[in-house]
């Protein structure tokens, strides 16, 4: 036995007025690829490999989604790190699918495979068209910003979809992935801040 | 499968950091013009992967050999980080995956980056995992890591810290944040703690030094703990029962 898990359940000293309030955020930082995605960095025989989806997919389904991250100056952001969490293809979180890239550390560019996703709800049981979730975090982010990645395909789900529905018209666009060629590629650019800047949410 | 129960409360920015902080240059074009546009909760947000039966190699929870050479270790001064995970109500975070990284006790990361003069160690890599028990609890052994300067305008020193990444049981929860040392000198100047305008907010982000758990002529223990964001419906029983 570890001989530290003797000190496991010692009552916590601090934290102890409820409700609790969320710890704050910080930044992630230039060197989050070291945490997170080790392999990646270099930082070899720590972890056998990088922990970059949790499922196996479906070959025949796989769509390769590619793209950057900018910043306000339209310069492209190398140190940043995205995580992606869909329903599977029936629609369920249950065994829903999770990515994370970071981008490459020369190029900026991210990428991952992973399928359409499918439509799903809201805590209503409302219908939503389906979306990605996606996490960016980087050096000079202090609060992970979550948006969304949208499909053209689904455009009637998309036109009668509550959520997009609170996004301002000239805006939406910004939320939708763009179908490449070959036909299951596709590209979602991220920008921070400025000029077609991406929208984000807060849940 | 749709259930407003597992809802969580909304997030309290006022402990959160600010987005746009320019004594942080890099939030000056990092951070969104626009405001954030609220969307109601859906199952995506309140449902997450869950890491609970990640085959973790026996030693990705101790930095002080999980880089190291045979029979060697890190050099610095030797700690355990540990703590419980909790959300908003009180109840332990289970089964969740954390995630640290930290420089070297020089100040330095092993990344192709990091250019500070302070040497690698070459038996520290600066990274590990773990997952929580049922009971939310984690600990780390590790080396404290070194403060360093960093380029920001000025003459500007980071706190000995360690970076935390943290899932809870919805991708809301999702957290990263750093861990600070009790006393460190640095925490009150520098600007990315800074961003936090709440000094209880980062009180919170200070591990404490915990003597009681320290192993006698071997290492010292500091106590953090995680806050993750808890329900929105327990959090309005417990103040009932509170009330």
């Amino acid at each position: 036995m570890d001989p530290l898990d003797t000190r496991r359940n010692r009552p916590a000293d601090t934290n102890t007025k409820m409700p609790l309030r969320e710890t704050a955020s910080q930044t992630a930082g230039p060197y989050v690829h070291i945490g997170c995605l080790p392999n990646m960095a270099g930082v070899e025989s720590v972890f056998v490999d990088d922990l970059t989806c949790n499922v196996t997919l479906d070959a025949d389904q796989i769509i390769t989604l590619s793209g950057r991250v900018f910043d306000g100056d339209g310069e492209v952001c190398k140190d940043v790190m995205l995580e992606f969490w869909q329903a599977d293809a029936s629609g369920d979180y249950e065994h829903g699918i999770w990515h994370r890239a970071g981008t490459d550390l020369g190029t900026g560019e991210y990428s991952i495979d992973t399928i359409l996703p499918s439509a799903t709800s809201d805590l209503d049981g409302q219908k939503l068209a389906p979306f990605i979730n996606v996490w960016v975090v980087a050096r000079g982010i202090n609060l992970g910003l979550l948006t969304r990645i949208y499909f053209y395909e689904n455009d009637a789900l998309n036109a009668a979809d509550p959520h997009l529905a609170l996004v301002p018209n000239k805006r939406k666009q910004t939320l939708y992935a763009t179908q490449m060629d070959p036909p299951n590629t596709y590209r979602f650019d991220v920008r921070l801040q400025g000029v077609n800047e991406t929208v984000f949410f807060q849940i | 499968m749709n259930d407003r129960s597992k809802e969580y409360s909304a997030r309290d920015l006022s402990g959160q950091p600010e987005m746009d902080y320019p004594d942080y240059g890099s939030t000056i074009h990092r951070h969104p013009s626009h405001n954030l546009i609220v969307l109601p909760q859906s199952m995506a947000d309140v449902t997450s992967p869950v890491f609970g039966q990640l085959d973790l190699g026996v030693n990705e929870s101790d930095l002080i050999i999980n880089f190291a050479s045979s029979g060697a270790s890190a050099i610095g001064e030797r700690i355990l980080v540990h703590g419980r995970a909790l959300d908003e109500a009180g109840r332990p975070v289970a089964n969740a995956l954390i995630e640290v990284w930290q420089a070297n006790a020089g100040g330095r990361y092993r990344h192709k980056n990091d250019a500070y003069l302070a040497p690698l160690d070459d038996n520290f890599g600066g990274c590990g995992r773990c997952v929580t028990n049922d009971d939310g609890y984690y600990h780390f052994r590790t080396i404290k890591p070194g403060p360093y300067p960093w380029p920001n305008g000025g003459n500007d020193w980071r706190p000995a810290h360690i970076h935390f990444s943290i899932f809870g049981s919805g991708f809301a929860q999702r957290l990263i944040t750093q861990m600070y040392f009790e006393g460190g000198p640095h925490i009150a100047i520098c600007p990315i703690v800074q961003t936090i305008k709440d000094p209880r907010a980062i009180d919170q982000l200070v591990a404490r030094l915990d003597m009681a758990n320290s192993i006698p002529m071997d290492l010292r223990a500091y106590r953090f703990d995680l806050v993750l964001r808890g329900p929105k419906s327990t959090l309005f029983e417990n103040k009932l029962e509170g009330n």
